[in-house]
């Protein structure tokens, strides 16, 4: 059982949870994710982590309530337990190992797309700490949508908000941002892009214009997290991958979007009936001819 | 004496029934068949049934202490050698081990040798095991994996007074016991959390959801941590495709995953959360113990349930009780078909498997004729899921995470009859050494190792 220190609604159904997790907060690198399930019915949710502080031994999740599995983790509140939190999973972000004075001599540019936007947080906070420069692009349909603004200015050398109404920064989308930034004159020599499937899918095509270099985290379907049942697969230069163990960060030249997000797409009428019936039973409806079965 | 009965047929949920639930197939000896089977073991001189188990159980001492009705006997006879007995009754390939060497089955049928073991694990999870006087002695072992491998070396360590706790890294304990092997066939709740409640009654710790070589590593164990020795039990979770065209549409999918979803995430039960699809018809590729699992898991799901097997029905690597119990069930067997590629729809979801026909060539080095394509008879097979279950192999995380650990080409850990790795410490058994084999042969490794931690440790 790991017990919920604080949660807190970043924006609309968009949540913060902070768990204490002793282990994984002492072994978790940036670009890392967990499994966690909500409680003894509940499915294994590869979630990416947000933050994590040895000291108070906690980790931050960010979770969207979508379906049944992600509703029951944001209805936890303080205080509160999750049944199961496992990790920290997946390969670091490749830069956690490469040389420190090499990484300064390059810039990056982050884009975190929805929600998004809260695992890019602490890759930046880890180059930014260590001299690297990072511009970060947030992006979100709204004002009332978007996250972790204040905590992101903290922590990156420049920061772009973009916003598809215009309600807040640039009005536009991610992609048409980091082309402005791009044909401004900026100069990066990376760029790392983490939101909904077909958002990284447009961010690469943006960065192949530029022969920019390009990282994405993929968010694919998983079960245990660790190798063992091959769920996520995805095809990665032509070959299959485990985003669980081989990931969940890729080169996004080489990554099949369009396969990962079919792919993404295998459970979903399971899952909308699900849910549907979980909306009605809330609603307190007690369906008559057993379709709930 | 022995008795010139026949074997004592055993009771069994019907075929028709059974294939709509995910209750137990079989429902094991009562008191009174057990002793009457019990009458008609001939009680070898020279017991061939002993030498054929793979850890040597005295089966005709327990068989006897069962004859005179004697349960508690019987049970302390087998507890020498197995520690898990209520399990391997049920899952062990009894035909091939003890039931193949008996003398009674050159004539005739063998003695129900796995159905005695069941009734005896079973009565003695119901009457609890006697209490043993536990002396600590003060130094600590660690165990990676809570399947047969680790929970037996954890209790054999347990018992000679080592402080042990398993590390497990899904959320509950058990490994393929858990995720692996069907309810139908193994049930959860009675037998394997009986089990491990009694190893835990031992005073051995379980830590879920750590995952050993990324929440912690064998280093920081047994440099940070205070452990003496590591105990490997991590199995061979890594599930191999066929490399085939079509592998990555919708519906394709591992053996792994479709029986963990249903056996550790309960999918079948409306009341979980995980979904699970089945669709219409499901073809499962492979032919050993996991294929019929998940082809027999399928059809209680609902669907129409198809095996297709490269060799001949001779050559299936299952046991056989589970190709009789799947054939029972209306599975439908395709033999000597391998399939080519998968073909999907419009929108890249499964909607049948391309097949050729094979013929038995010469035999190859594992001594089974090797299967040879028939020209030109290509031929598809409509369904809407397919299942691969073409075996494991270990996951390299831990010897990648590990200094001084090595692993052999196929990516097992090497080590020595008694468990000993490359690094001094360390210990592993089961099938993270042998590559995917049996419970029995994993529990017996894992008892092995756990006598050489005790020797290491005292020696040090």
């Amino acid at each position: 059982m790991f017990e919920i220190v604080e949660r807190r609604e970043l924006a609309e159904n968009i949540y913060l949870t902070r768990v204490k997790a002793p282990r994984i907060a002492r072994s978790a690198k940036p670009g890392q994710f967990v499994i966690v399930r909500a409680d003894e019915k509940g499915e294994r949710t590869p979630l990416t982590i947000a933050d994590y502080d040895v000291a108070e031994e906690t980790i931050t999740l960010v979770t969207q309530a979508l379906g049944i599995s992600t509703r029951k983790i944001v209805a936890k509140g303080e205080g509160e337990y999750l049944a199961d939190v496992a990790g920290p999973l997946g390969r670091p972000s490749d830069f956690v190992a490469e040389d420190i004075e090499e990484l300064r001599k390059r810039k990056f540019i982050f884009v975190g797309g929805g929600v998004g936007a809260a695992p890019v947080y602490p890759q930046v906070k880890w180059l930014t700490e260590r001299g690297v420069e990072v511009d970060v692009i947030v992006g979100a349909k709204s004002k009332d949508l978007l996250i972790y603004a204040e905590e992101m200015a903290k922590v990156a050398t420049n920061l772009y908000i973009a916003t598809d109404d215009g309600s807040e920064g640039f009005h536009g989308l991610v992609t048409t941002l980091l082309e402005k930034l791009v044909n401004e004159g900026k100069q990066y020599d990376c760029c790392v892009a983490i939101g909904p499937m077909i958002m990284m899918k447009f961010v690469t095509l943006t960065a192949k214009k530029f022969d920019l270099p390009c990282i994405v985290s993929l968010n694919a379907l998983m079960v245990d997290g660790t190798g063992m049942c091959g769920a996520c697969r995805v095809t990665i230069a032509g070959k299959t991958k485990f985003t669980c163990v081989d990931g969940p960060e890729f080169n996004a030249y080489d990554v099949d979007f369009d396969e990962a997000m079919r792919r993404q797409g295998m459970y979903r009428t399971q899952e909308q009936r699900a849910l549907a019936i979980q909306r009605e039973r809330e609603a307190g409806h007690k369906c008559n001819i057993g379709l709930d079965k | 004496m022995a008795n010139k009965i026949p074997r004592v047929p055993v009771r069994e949920q019907d075929p028709q029934v059974r294939a709509t639930n995910f209750e137990e197939v079989c429902y094991g000896y009562n008191r009174e068949e057990a002793m009457l089977e019990a009458t008609r073991c001939l009680d070898c001189k020279n017991p061939r049934c002993v030498g054929a188990c793979p850890v040597g159980i005295q089966i005709p001492r327990f068989i006897e202490h069962l004859r005179e009705g004697n349960t508690a006997a019987a049970a302390e006879v087998i507890s020498h050698d197995s520690s898990l007995p209520s399990i391997c009754g049920r899952v062990c390939p009894q035909e091939s081990q003890c039931e193949g060497a008996c003398i009674l089955g050159i004539k005739g049928e063998p003695v129900a040798i796995g159905k005695l073991e069941r009734f005896v694990g079973d009565w003695q999870l119901e009457n609890g095991r006697p209490a043993v006087e536990i002396e600590k002695n003060g130094h600590k072992v660690a165990i990676v994996g809570s399947g047969p491998a680790g929970l037996a070396c954890a209790s054999d360590l347990a018992k000679m007074g080592y402080e042990v706790t398993i590390f497990e890294a899904l959320h509950e304990a058990g490994g393929v016991l858990v995720y692996g092997i069907p309810e139908f066939r193994l049930p959860k709740e009675r037998i394997v959390k009986a089990e491990i409640e009694s190893v835990k009654a031992l005073g051995v710790k379980i830590e879920t959801d750590v995952v050993v070589g990324r929440t912690i590593t064998i280093d920081s164990l047994l440099n940070e941590e205070g452990f003496d020795a590591v105990f490997i039990g991590s199995g061979a979770g890594l599930p191999r495709f066929m490399g085939i065209e079509g592998e990555n549409l919708n519906g394709v999918l591992s053996a792994n995953e479709f029986l963990t979803r249903a056996n550790l995430m309960h999918a079948y039960d409306d009341m979980y959360d995980t979904p699970i699809y089945v669709g219409r018809k499901v073809v499962v590729v492979g032919g050993g113990n996991v294929a019929m699992d998940a082809v027999r898991t399928a059809k209680r799901l609902g669907a129409e349930a198809v095996i297709v097997y490269r060799r001949s029905e001779k050559e299936l690597p299952a046991r056989v009780e589970e190709v009789h119990h799947a054939k029972e069930e209306g599975i439908e067997f395709k033999m000597l078909t391998n399939p080519t590629a998968i073909i999907g729809d419009e929108k890249g979801w499964v909607k049948a498997i391309n097949c050729v026909q094979m013929e038995l060539g010469e035999p190859d080095e594992s001594g089974r004729r090797s299967p040879v394509v028939v020209e030109g008879s290509d031929f598809e097979i409509e369904c809407d899921v397919v299942v691969m279950a073409l075996g494991t192999s270990p996951n390299p995380l831990i010897a990648s995470t590990t200094e001084a650990l090595e692993t052999t080409r196929r990516g097992v850990i090497v080590a020595d009859e008694w468990g000993q790795t490359t690094r001094k410490g360390v210990f592993a058994g089961g099938d993270a050494v042998t590559g995917a084999a049996t419970v029995i042969l994993a529990m017996g490794a894992g008892r092995k190792a756990a006598a050489a931690i005790d020797r290491y440790i005292k020696e040090k």
